[in-house]
């Protein structure tokens, strides 16, 4: 885990290179993570994948959370593991509330490709780019994005048609 | 005793008439009536369809085969996979809502006289799963004529669940309680065969479901 | 016998769809596969998941966060200790507690308890898939034993509820260390009949020697870890890498394979297995006396022998057991060594008694987009030796 002041000079090396993609760093609890501009995000991973002395070449797991009620509310996490030093860090990219979307980075990581399916599935976030971005854990003709914090735990009333025929 | 030995002496010398050798012959031998013999038999020898969907799969199908809990010797040793050779079907584990037209279809498959064991909390009523992705119930969608609670039941549990549904064979036969609740007639049949087609009423209703989900 | 690459093109028919599962005999749980089939051949696969799906990650952030507990474990329902251990983990670290000694070595024997019932269960179920189905018998015997352990600490053969966050529930009883240690010594003699029984059987070997090879680099690629990346050759293993619980004190090889086929994946699981019941023996000759869960009341439940006598430790207990307790902002992500591979929490707290997210990266959802590579141009029954040998759980898959 890069501490809080060799992320600081992670921040500054990516300013070089890219101006502007990082948008706030934060080491809390022992975790690095670097808050970055969506829309730049598949050239900041490209960065942090093959620049020598950072090379976080393995992708552990991509989710999302919904912050509500801060704003933006969908951020989408990359948790981003260089193997030879053990080092962890995390990259946010905090998207929009409305049609959230962002690049899809399953040409650099294949690994990304169920966990953004994963993302989509629960929370309505498109990325572009992806071969085949489907539902996968839910029924295909599901309606609603279930892991968004307004959305009800118990979802929507099922209805069956012996109830409907019987009861009303 | 003694008057046993001078009633057998009556009937052999031909003495015993009428309502008397009946109740002679009535003791001696064993009287049954097809019905009973077929429950007991139907009881004594369940295919048990090999399904299993989550947590309880691990206790049952699998862990009740093996030799500490061996169900084989109440018959049941045969597991089949195919629905068509089975004739009961334990639902071990939490049905998803995606899972459940799967389900409803197995046991559409299975042939009359089948039996369905609903196993553990999760298949009974949901469990601690009343979210959006559970179906609360797998008897709100098929019949379930035994309920084991646990999560996940002991085997043992399993084990007693599964010789009361064996007494439940034994004595009911005709399966009465089916008919009241509609619950008959729902066989799929392979292609061909007299009932290979949903009845008109079925058919309404498979497209009624469908397209209220589409809508 | 014909090879894949002998046949040509004007010997094989059309290509068809086939659709294997849910429900079929050689599925470890519901899996769904969609498979282009020419001939015997498989030329395209995909799996469809979901048939399991609780939405356990949706439930747990209605609960507060001890009753989450419960429903992590139940993700994948064959190594429920980890499922607990990651999260709790995630949670001390959010809360900043440290957990006793004891406690961090009781945790790690019941992980390895753990991770050889797992691979009891994935041998005895897989050699069930291969037709080597005496191995069932003898595997779930050990499991058994396992099992009654378990039950002798905690009250329940599975979903235990025994990590708690601040160290365990309970102690262990008396006489749980003796049968322990009856266990483990008696475990390497099983592990050499299974071995007697599998690994000069000519039909298992041809079925799973240069079957299902993924190359290393492929393997990284698709974020795969666990026993299968070691059996290719890569030599990761968290429990080395990161120091977590009692494991850097304690001295365990980690096994790894040569051509990464799934032979070497059933010899790496085995080897695993010895190497556990080495690290539960050195695990219970170390085992250090003092508390079993930390002393912090404001996130540990107070012992019931104080509720009567002090009225802090009662405003203590009805706090913790109504509301729960409050956890600032922030976020964790916290991994471990599974059965299966690398077994991640992610849990986001806002202030309030419940997470605001928990997720879980789990190793069998990541590891099935490696099940292509595995099968693709091979036979179909090569195609069910290597999902056997993947071993995936779909209760963790699906969540």
């Amino acid at each position: 885990m890069p501490d809080a002041p060799g992320l600081e000079l992670i921040r500054g090396e990516i300013e070089m290179d890219h101006p502007g993609a990082v948008l706030d760093t934060s080491f809390d609890r022992g975790q690095s993570a670097l808050v970055v501009d969506p829309e730049q995000i598949i050239a900041l991973l490209t960065w942090l994948k093959d620049s020598p002395g950072h090379e976080y070449s393995f992708l552990s797991s991509l989710h999302a959370a919904d912050y509500l009620p801060a704003e933006p509310r969908f951020v989408v996490h990359y948790e981003l593991l260089n193997r030879d030093r053990a080092e962890r860090l995390r990259v946010k990219a905090p998207l929009a509330t409305v049609d959230p979307e962002i690049d899809s980075c399953v040409d650099l990581f294949p690994t990304a490709n169920f966990q953004e399916r994963e993302a989509y599935d629960f929370f309505g976030i498109v990325f572009r780019g992806h071969p085949e971005l489907t539902r996968i854990l839910l029924p295909d003709d599901y309606v609603g994005w279930p892991l968004r914090r307004d959305f009800p735990v118990g979802g929507e009333p099922v209805k069956f048609t012996y109830n409907e025929r019987n009861y009303g | 005793m003694r008057s046993r030995q001078l009633r057998s002496r009556d009937m052999l010398r031909g003495d015993l008439e009428g309502e008397d050798l009946e109740r002679f012959v009535e003791e001696r031998v064993v009287m049954t009536n097809f019905d009973k013999m077929l429950g007991w038999a139907r009881a004594n020898s369940m295919f048990p369809l090999t399904f299993g969907l989550a947590c309880c799969a691990i206790e049952a199908p699998i862990s009740i085969v093996t030799a500490r809990y061996d169900l084989a010797r109440f018959g049941a040793e045969a597991l089949r996979a195919s629905p068509r050779q089975a004739d009961m079907i334990i639902l071990s584990g939490r049905v998803s809502i995606k899972m459940a037209p799967v389900v409803r279809r197995l046991y559409d498959q299975m042939l009359e006289p089948k039996w369905a064991m609903a196993m553990g909390a999760c298949s009974s009523s949901a469990g601690m799963f009343s979210n959006y992705a559970v179906v609360q119930g797998a008897d709100k969608f098929m019949p379930v004529d035994i309920y084991v609670p646990g999560c996940p039941p002991r085997p043992e549990a399993v084990l007693y669940g599964f010789n009361k549904l064996q007494r439940k064979v034994m004595g009911s036969p005709d399966q009465g309680w089916r008919r009241r609740y509609n619950a008959e007639g729902t066989e799929e049949w392979a292609r061909g065969g007299p009932r290979s087609e949903p009845s008109p009423e079925a058919a309404e209703a498979y497209e009624a479901a469908r397209a209220s989900i589409r809508a | 016998m014909a090879s894949p690459e002998t046949q040509t093109p004007e010997t094989t028919s059309e290509v068809m769809t086939i659709n294997i599962g849910p429900h079929h005999p050689a599925t470890h749980g519901v899996l769904r596969l969609v498979v282009d089939l020419e001939g015997e051949l498989v030329r395209d696969l995909k799996p469809v998941v979901g048939y399991v799906h609780t939405g356990i990650e949706k439930s747990c952030e209605s609960q507060s966060y001890w009753k989450v507990i419960p429903f992590v474990e139940r993700m994948d329902y064959v190594s429920y200790f980890f499922q607990m251990e990651a999260f709790c983990g995630a949670v001390e670290r959010l809360v900043d507690l440290e957990i006793p000694p004891r406690a961090r070595y009781l945790r790690t024997i019941f992980l390895e308890l753990n991770r050889i019932h797992s691979h009891l269960v994935w041998l005895g179920t897989t050699g069930l898939d291969l037709g080597a189905i005496s191995m069932l018998w003898y595997c779930f015997r050990e499991r058994d034993k396992i099992l009654d352990l378990f039950e002798m600490a905690t009250g329940q053969r599975m979903h235990t509820r025994y990590f708690q966050v601040g160290g365990v529930i309970e102690d262990i009883p008396l006489g749980f260390e003796a049968k322990l240690r009856e266990f483990i010594a008696d475990m390497p003699v099983r592990i050499g009949q299974y071995e007697a029984l599998l690994d000069r059987n000519e039909i298992f070997l041809s079925r799973t020697k240069g079957v299902g090879i993924v190359s290393r680099e492929r393997l990284l690629e698709l974020g795969v870890t666990g026993p299968l990346l070691r059996a290719a050759g890569e030599p990761w293993d968290l429990r080395k890498a990161f120091d977590y619980l009692a494991y850097p004190e304690l001295d365990f090889k980690v096994p790894v394979g040569t051509v990464g086929d799934n032979y070497d994946r059933y010899r790496v699981r085995l080897a695993e297995m010895v190497e556990s019941v080495r690290i539960i023996e050195q695990s219970l000759d170390g085992l250090p006396e003092g508390p079993y869960i930390a002393d912090d009341r404001k996130y540990v439940l107070p012992p019931r022998s104080e509720l009567s006598t002090s009225m802090e430790s009662l405003i203590h207990h009805f706090k913790l057991v109504t509301e729960g307790y409050r956890v600032e902002s922030g976020e964790v992500y916290y991994s471990i060594e599974g059965p299966r591979g690398e077994l991640g929490c992610f849990v986001l707290a806002d202030g309030s008694s419940k997470p605001a997210r928990v997720h879980y990266r789990d190793p069998s959802f990541v590891n099935l987009q490696a099940f292509r590579d595995m099968s693709v141009d091979s036979y179909v029954a090569d195609m069910i030796a290597s999902l056997g040998m993947l071993d995936p759980i779909l209760g963790g898959v699906d969540r």
